[in-house]
């Protein structure tokens, strides 16, 4: 049997130091769910996230009660969502902001804190794709809930995008703006990135890499 | 699944037989206690094999202990403190 001191020692940590498990979250990819009608793009990410993620909650409860350690946050990264923008046919922020809300339910769906992935990597350039995403995002921020962004705007081989950085900062101030009355809550839910590390299971800086061979 | 059950408190009389009690009735076994006093404080360590019994239904049953008998009662999985002290 573990000693006595050692026991006393973890139910301490739990009682009085608040031990616990910060986070799980789950890696779905989107990449299946391209295409060029919005439409049809939304419901494949929906039927996905739903599909993959409908026991994540549950599971993650069940770990909960079976340890009797607290899992404070569940949550869900996927594939940058550039990639199904970038697949769109006459793309539009109103579409990109379609995208954003299915993602917005499709998380609320499943019960989990923050969907993290609105995300785009452009160090090296925009394509007119990310170049959208970016311009959107002041708006999916303000009209999401639990949607998180994130972009990479430099790394230390490709140096850093400029002009990127720049859109960011107008992107940064028109998400304060638009969420003034919550005190500038979208901010919250957006991350400008150097050196974005792949499957950063980090809110808001959470997105699935695209080595990644899961779900 | 295998638990460490952790009771400390001031001492007093009929602790041991409540909690005891309490796993006779759900079919868990006791398979090793080690207790002291320091203070006039109790501090009770039990090892237990749940066998069908529900956690959620124990954790509830051994709060109602705790605050009638004003006691600090955990029940942990083993495996938890495998985990934080055993490489």
């Amino acid at each position: 049997m573990i000693n006595p001191f050692e026991i006393i020692e973890t139910i301490n940590m739990i009682d009085k130091e608040n031990l616990d498990i910060r986070t799980i979250t789950m890696g779905i990819s989107l990449k299946s769910c391209v295409d060029p009608d919005v439409d049809k793009a939304c419901e494949k990410i929906y039927n996905k996230i739903t599909a993959y993620a409908k026991d994540l909650v549950r599971v993650g409860e069940e770990i909960e009660e079976q340890y009797g350690i607290p899992i404070i946050n569940k949550r869900i990264s996927v594939t940058p969502v550039s990639c199904i923008i970038e697949a769109l046919e006459e793309p539009s922020i109103e579409k990109c902001l379609k995208v954003a809300k299915t993602l917005d339910a499709a998380a609320k769906a499943v019960r989990v804190n923050f969907i993290g992935g609105y995300s785009a990597l452009v160090h090296k350039g925009c394509t007119p794709g990310e170049k959208l995403l970016i311009e959107s995002i002041p708006e999916v921020l303000a009209n999401t809930e639990i949607v998180c962004s994130s972009v990479n705007v430099g790394t230390t081989k490709a140096g850093i995008n400029m002009d990127a950085v720049a859109e960011m900062g107008r992107v940064i101030k028109k998400a304060a703006e638009l969420t003034k009355e919550t005190g500038g809550f979208a901010c919250a839910k957006l991350v400008v990135f150097c050196n974005a590390v792949e499957d950063n299971p980090f809110m808001a800086g959470a997105f699935l890499g695209e080595a990644k061979a899961i779900a | 699944m295998k638990a460490v059950v952790t009771v400390v408190g001031k001492d007093r009389v009929g602790i041991i037989a409540r909690v005891s009690a309490l796993f006779c009735e759900n079919n868990v076994n006791i398979l090793d206690i080690s207790q002291t006093i320091m203070q006039d404080i109790f501090t009770m360590i039990m090892l237990v094999e749940l066998s069908t019994a529900s956690v959620s239904k124990l954790n509830s049953e051994l709060a109602k202990i705790a605050e009638e008998m004003n006691l600090s009662i955990h029940l942990q999985n083993e495996e938890v403190f495998s985990s934080m002290h055993r490489i």
